[in-house]
């Protein structure tokens, strides 16, 4: 049962967008303070530049070609949802998850060479900052693709259509937040 | 909750037509209503303010009497110390204020004030308050465990908390840390319904400048936590991971620096200070206009002066720093923002007397509380002036000067706020009046303790005395009898406030089965929560409130009545 207080739209913007809005605020601030650290790091340390040239430059570019090309069909989505379409909305959600599964993929494939040639969280501050905020990141990504699954099994039933919007909003911050991890991580050498 | 079922509006009936039915598990434990929740964590604060306060009567009486064995305590050894006055302060901010000032009261009147039935998102409300519970048994469970509780004081700087070999408390380090972690997640779920609920939910006809102060001050200060804890969110996993896994993020034989914990920590810590006080900030508004039978003085400029102060709290952190090793030139700096941030509080101050000139002042135990309020924080913030000029603070930072400066904001805030709240809104809780004699006995015995407590601590810090000193035995010229007394009048008075409390809870315990009915608007005051019964029923409004009016139209000329509910068309 929806109090009517959820049912009320004062500022004209429906409450959930403006939740979900809220939400992305406090995120920008986490990877912001995170962020803010390593670049006042990395600006004292020239020589992190060595560590960050055994990062895997190719697998990063394609991760963010995945990210990107997941975000099209999660806004796809939301205009299939407009439309009424859940089903369309379920499918095309569906891709998005997809895309965070091949992201996730290639992640520990990265992971794995570079813990296995030896470059682990504890062995350099940069592979430190390396492996939390892409790790931080990374859980970012598997909540969204968790809710987006729950999403899309609701919208396929035609339910709770408004929520395909929200959940994309969410999919496009962390989208971006890869698009700041990507330079600062992989190709400032 | 008898009455509730006959003043179910139709739209509720169907959903809610079985909660008389509700067994007391679903009904107070597992509830989604705003009330239930705030009442939780009404509660929840104040067992935390008791194990707080025990902590505190615990280390007093180590500095009154080193070495002897505290009653109902024991020996205090080093560790027990160091671990009493970490959690005390971690207790007292994040447990107590924290959970009373913003979660409690915002939660019981940011819907009743807006006119709405609950919160827009009644179950992340409840899965707020379940972690914040979750998190208040992680971190009493800290001093459980192998090595006692966290001891590198509430601001945890490393080396001293990322490093088992100095702290000794590998264990409770981590479960600290997890535990202030675990309640700023509460929080942010908590801020967002409040701020959602505030933005969207509100009444027909109430516009932004109709909305009560304290609720647009809950709104600010959850806004402010919400952008001021991300980093050190980010610095938590950080030094979890420099705790757990042995990276050197705050370790300078890697490339860290313990420097960068400190600009995390104080980025969120000093704009918290104001997260704090805003909602008591607030309650004061609410309780001296209706208790000067006046309008607010200055609503607009209240509101501007909030956002002004809210803006500021984000460019005053270093001056936490100022013996840490910064730059001088970047001191110069952070002194002319701390500086300027006592110009806005003091205008509120200023604001508040204005409310009272001319006003016919009652001098109930609400307004006892509020009137404190502004005289103790005006202490506070004039002391603060000492430790915001770089000059002076390079002499008395880390004595006695700092916790007793520091004391006379966060009481004022932590106590006499929610004192001043609780004797206002109890009759709106729980439908009965509290006892005005036993709460004017507790008011004075409370306040005046207070100031005994602190004031020799002043001059104890301009005495150079250090704050983090567990047996002044060790340090003979620290030690003399002069100071030894002064210590010793401290804790006395601390014993007296601790009794004082003792009449507080039980007033309040007897006046639940015992105080006068209160009846819809016991103090005849303006604000939506006033025309609904007390204790408001499930879904609160018979009939959703419209509103006409400010929230302060009191003594207005040409009316038979000196208030003027916002909900009255005329």
């Amino acid at each position: 049962m929806r109090p009517i207080a959820n049912t009320r739209s004062v500022t004209g913007i429906p409450t959930g967008r403006l939740a979900v809005w809220w939400i992305i605020v406090s995120e920008i601030v986490i990877f912001g303070g995170l962020l803010g650290s390593y670049v006042m790091y990395r600006l004292a340390h020239d020589s992190w530049a060595n560590q960050a040239a055994h990062t895997n430059t190719m697998a990063g570019a394609f991760n963010t070609l995945v990210l990107l090309t997941s975000s099209l069909s999660a806004v796809l989505a939301h205009k299939a949802a407009s439309e009424g379409d859940g089903k369309k909305a379920a499918k095309l959600l569906g891709a998005t998850i997809c895309g965070g599964a091949v992201f996730l993929t290639v992640k520990a494939f990265e992971w794995t060479h570079e813990i296995s040639i030896g470059y682990t969280i504890t062995s350099n501050t940069f592979w430190s900052f390396y492996y939390t905020a892409a790790g931080l990141h990374g859980l970012h990504v598997i909540a969204g693709m968790i809710i987006m699954g729950i999403v899309a099994k609701d919208a396929a039933k035609g339910r709770e259509l408004h929520r395909v919007e929200l959940i994309g909003l969410y999919w496009h911050f962390v989208d971006l937040v890869w698009i700041f991890l990507f330079p600062l991580l992989y190709i400032a050498k | 909750m008898a009455e509730s079922v006959e003043t179910q509006a139709a739209h509720h009936e169907d959903a809610h037509g079985h909660h008389g039915e509700m067994s007391f598990v679903s009904k107070y434990v597992f509830s989604t209503d705003h009330k239930v929740i705030a009442m939780q964590y009404l509660f929840t604060g104040m067992a935390m303010a008791l194990i707080g306060g025990f902590m505190a009567y615990a280390f007093r009486m180590q500095l009154a009497f080193p070495g002897e064995a505290v009653p109902g305590y024991g020996i205090v050894s080093a560790a027990n110390y160091n671990a009493l006055v970490t959690n005390h302060g971690t207790i007292m901010i994040f447990w107590v204020a924290m959970p009373v000032l913003i979660a409690a009261f915002g939660n019981f009147l940011i819907p009743l004030m807006c006119g709405c039935d609950d919160m827009v998102f009644p179950k992340i409300n409840r899965l707020s308050y379940q972690i914040f519970l979750l998190s208040a048994v992680v971190l009493i469970s800290s001093f459980f465990v192998e090595g006692g509780g966290f001891g590198g004081a509430w601001t945890a700087y490393p080396p001293l908390s990322a490093k088992a070999e100095y702290s000794l408390t590998k264990l409770g380090s981590s479960i600290w840390l997890v535990a202030v972690a675990l309640e700023f997640i509460a929080f942010l779920l908590g801020g967002i319904n409040f701020v959602t609920t505030a933005m969207n939910s509100r009444a027909p006809g109430m516009k932004l400048y109709d909305i009560p102060i304290v609720v647009w001050m809950i709104v600010v200060a959850s806004i402010l936590f919400m952008v001021s804890v991300g980093p050190l969110i980010a610095g938590a996993f950080m030094l979890l991971f420099d705790q757990t896994l042995g990276t050197q993020f705050y370790d300078p034989d890697g490339a860290g620096d313990p420097l960068l914990w400190q600009h995390l920590f104080w980025f969120f810590g000093h704009p918290e200070v104001y997260v704090v006080l805003l909602p008591a900030l607030g309650i004061v508004a609410e309780v001296i206009t209706t208790f000067s039978r006046k309008k607010l003085f200055a609503y607009r400029t209240v509101l501007y002066t909030t956002f002004g102060t809210g803006v500021l709290s984000f460019t005053v952190w270093a001056h936490h720093q100022f013996v840490a090793g910064i730059d001088p030139r970047m001191a110069n700096i952070f002194t002319l923002t701390t500086l300027l941030i006592s110009v806005p509080i003091a205008e509120l101050c200023f604001v508040y007397i204005a409310t009272l000139f001319g006003g016919s002042i009652r001098l109930t135990t609400p307004m006892l509380w509020a009137l404190a309020f502004i005289a103790e924080f005006l202490i506070g913030g004039v002391t603060g002036i000492f430790l915001g000029a770089s000059g002076s603070d390079i002499y008395l930072h880390d004595t006695y000067f700092v916790l007793a400066h520091f004391h006379y904001t966060f009481y004022p805030i932590a106590i006499i706020g929610t004192f001043a709240g609780i004797t206002y809104w109890y009759p709106k809780m729980f439908g009965r009046m509290l006892n005005e004699t036993l709460g004017k006995i507790h008011f004075w015995g409370s306040v005046i303790s207070f100031n005994v407590i602190f004031i020799p601590l002043f001059v104890l810090g301009i005495a150079g005395q250090h704050r983090r000193i567990f047996d002044y035995r060790n340090f003979p010229e620290l030690a003399l009898p002069q100071y030894q007394d002064l210590r010793i009048l401290a804790t006395f008075a601390l014993l007296v406030m601790l009794a004082f409390q003792v009449v507080f809870l039980y007033n309040f315990f007897m006046s639940l089965f015992k105080g006068e009915k209160a009846g819809n608007n016991p103090w005849k005051a303006n604000t939506l929560e006033w025309t609904v019964p007390s204790p408001p029923p499930h879904g609160n409004f018979a009939e959703m409130p419209t509103v006409y009016r400010g929230p302060y139209e009191y003594s207005t000329p040409g009316r038979d009545e000196d208030y003027w509910p916002q909900n009255v068309p005329n």
